[in-house]
């Protein structure tokens, strides 16, 4: 079903429907995670994905505003390109492990001790929680200032002073 | 069994493709976002697949269960979505400055006028 | 749209039902899934909603800039607070165990003023982004 909204994502020449496709994209991706047992990461993408995404690409829409025009010539190269790309990709995933096992490396490594010690050294019983804030805080930390830093360029391009001249960009 | 097993890589993979179709084959900026987005969801997609154990449960430490999912990849993705979002806002903020100095937010009449004012000054 | 006498109604009753859901969301991300980006986007999503249905003018009356501004450099300046108070009780930066006297009681305390920062700061940002993209016009002044 994803695939399906993300064709008629590359197809839709109306932007307004493809903001709500994306909507729907993200809906989706929130189910599918959930059925995948990442109720933290759902909740996130159905959140941010859904709510504020579709929030703010309306808002871009109506200071843009304009359909798509039909490309002026057909894009077999970059179909092609895409082809050819998904086949060595496809041919790259008969490498990795299958789906669900347990003797796989992302379970061996670190990830055990996480789940044994994690609620009984930092008394939180989400992990997900215990490991984004206490084990991996400085991730949490840089990510915090991405964000941040997020905010203060959209300050810093979309400020306006008025001042009183007629054109649009300050000097 | 490992067809089967195999699916979700596939699904990741075509979702990654269309989205990067999309971010090279379409001409407005808005939908080249647009794209790049349903490009990042699909990576989430590809670190969460392969963290799930069949029987387990959501990694919350209970009582009642006793085999978890893995929650390394969730935290990694935690981040992901939030600076995913982050760059949509910045390039959306950098749509809105570009349309309202071109005029238009299609790539080709971007590039065109651009070529246009190169002509006309020549400048070395 | 604030003549809809519907929307104004459910408005009203929804707005204080997100804010509660949203901060259930943060002091709860200990027990069940959650935390401070999910509760940050939670509340702003509850603050732009009010924005929407009764006006923009009303809601930066509600929450102003300076106050939207104070709250996104106030996040990060929190969790960079903790990790210079585990520097100066005793251990490194970012130590949560040296901030009680019990180390998993310590974890517990910085946990919490961590993801109270986080979400401060998440919340501030998407609502700012918001305020930006909804108060420019289409020729590029500023309401």
């Amino acid at each position: 079903m994803m695939a399906a909204v993300t064709v008629a994502i590359a197809i839709q020449g109306n932007l307004f429907a493809v903001v709500i496709l994306q909507t729907v994209y993200s809906f989706l991706m929130a189910t599918a995670l959930v059925a995948l047992d990442a109720v933290d990461v759902a909740m996130t993408e159905a959140a941010v994905g859904a709510g504020i995404s579709t929030v703010l690409l309306l808002g871009a829409l109506y200071l843009v505003r304009g359909e798509e025009q039909k490309p002026r010539a057909r894009p077999w190269l970059p179909l092609a390109a895409s082809v050819v790309m998904a086949g060595t990709l496809v041919y790259g995933t008969f490498g990795l492990p299958a789906f669900s096992d347990p003797g796989a490396p992302i379970h061996t490594h670190v990830a055990p001790r996480y789940i044994q010690d994690g609620a009984r050294e930092t008394g939180v019983p989400n992990i997900v929680t215990a490991v984004l804030s206490s084990y991996r805080g400085y991730d949490t930390l840089g990510e915090t200032t991405v964000v941040f830093t997020a905010g203060a360029g959209i300050i810093a391009l979309l400020r306006r002073r008025r001042r009183g001249n007629k054109d649009g960009d300050r000097p | 069994m490992t067809l089967f097993g195999h699916f979700s890589y596939w699904i990741t993979m075509f979702l990654l493709t269309a989205g990067l179709y999309i971010v090279i084959a379409r001409g407005h900026l808005v939908k080249k976002l647009i794209g790049l987005s349903i490009f990042q969801t699909s990576v989430y997609l590809l670190y969460i697949a392969p963290s799930k154990l069949i029987g387990g449960t959501a990694p919350i430490v209970s009582d009642k269960f006793t085999l978890y999912s893995n929650p390394l990849p969730h935290v990694l993705i935690l981040t992901a979505i939030v600076v995913g979002i982050a760059t949509l806002a910045l390039g959306l903020a950098l749509v809105v400055r570009i349309r309202e100095a071109y005029g238009s937010a299609e790539e080709d009449e971007i590039l065109a006028r651009d070529e246009d004012a190169a002509r006309e000054n020549p400048r070395s | 749209m604030k003549q809809y006498l519907v929307l104004r109604v459910i408005a009203k009753i929804m707005i204080p039902l997100m804010l509660l859901f949203g901060l259930y969301v943060q002091f709860h991300g200990d027990f069940g899934p959650g935390g401070g980006f999910q509760a940050g986007v939670i509340v702003a999503a509850a603050i732009i909603f009010y924005a929407i249905v009764f006006g923009l003018p009303t809601a930066r009356k509600v929450v102003p800039d300076w106050l939207v501004e104070t709250l996104l450099a106030a996040g990060v300046l929190l969790y960079a607070g903790v990790g210079v108070a585990g520097i100066m009780l005793g251990g490194n930066f970012l130590d949560y165990f040296v901030l009680d006297h019990d180390p998993v009681h310590g974890q517990h305390r910085g946990i919490f003023w961590v993801e109270l920062g986080v979400f401060i700061t998440v919340a501030g940002v998407m609502l700012k982004i918001f305020y930006m993209f909804a108060s420019r016009r289409r020729d590029g002044g500023d309401e």
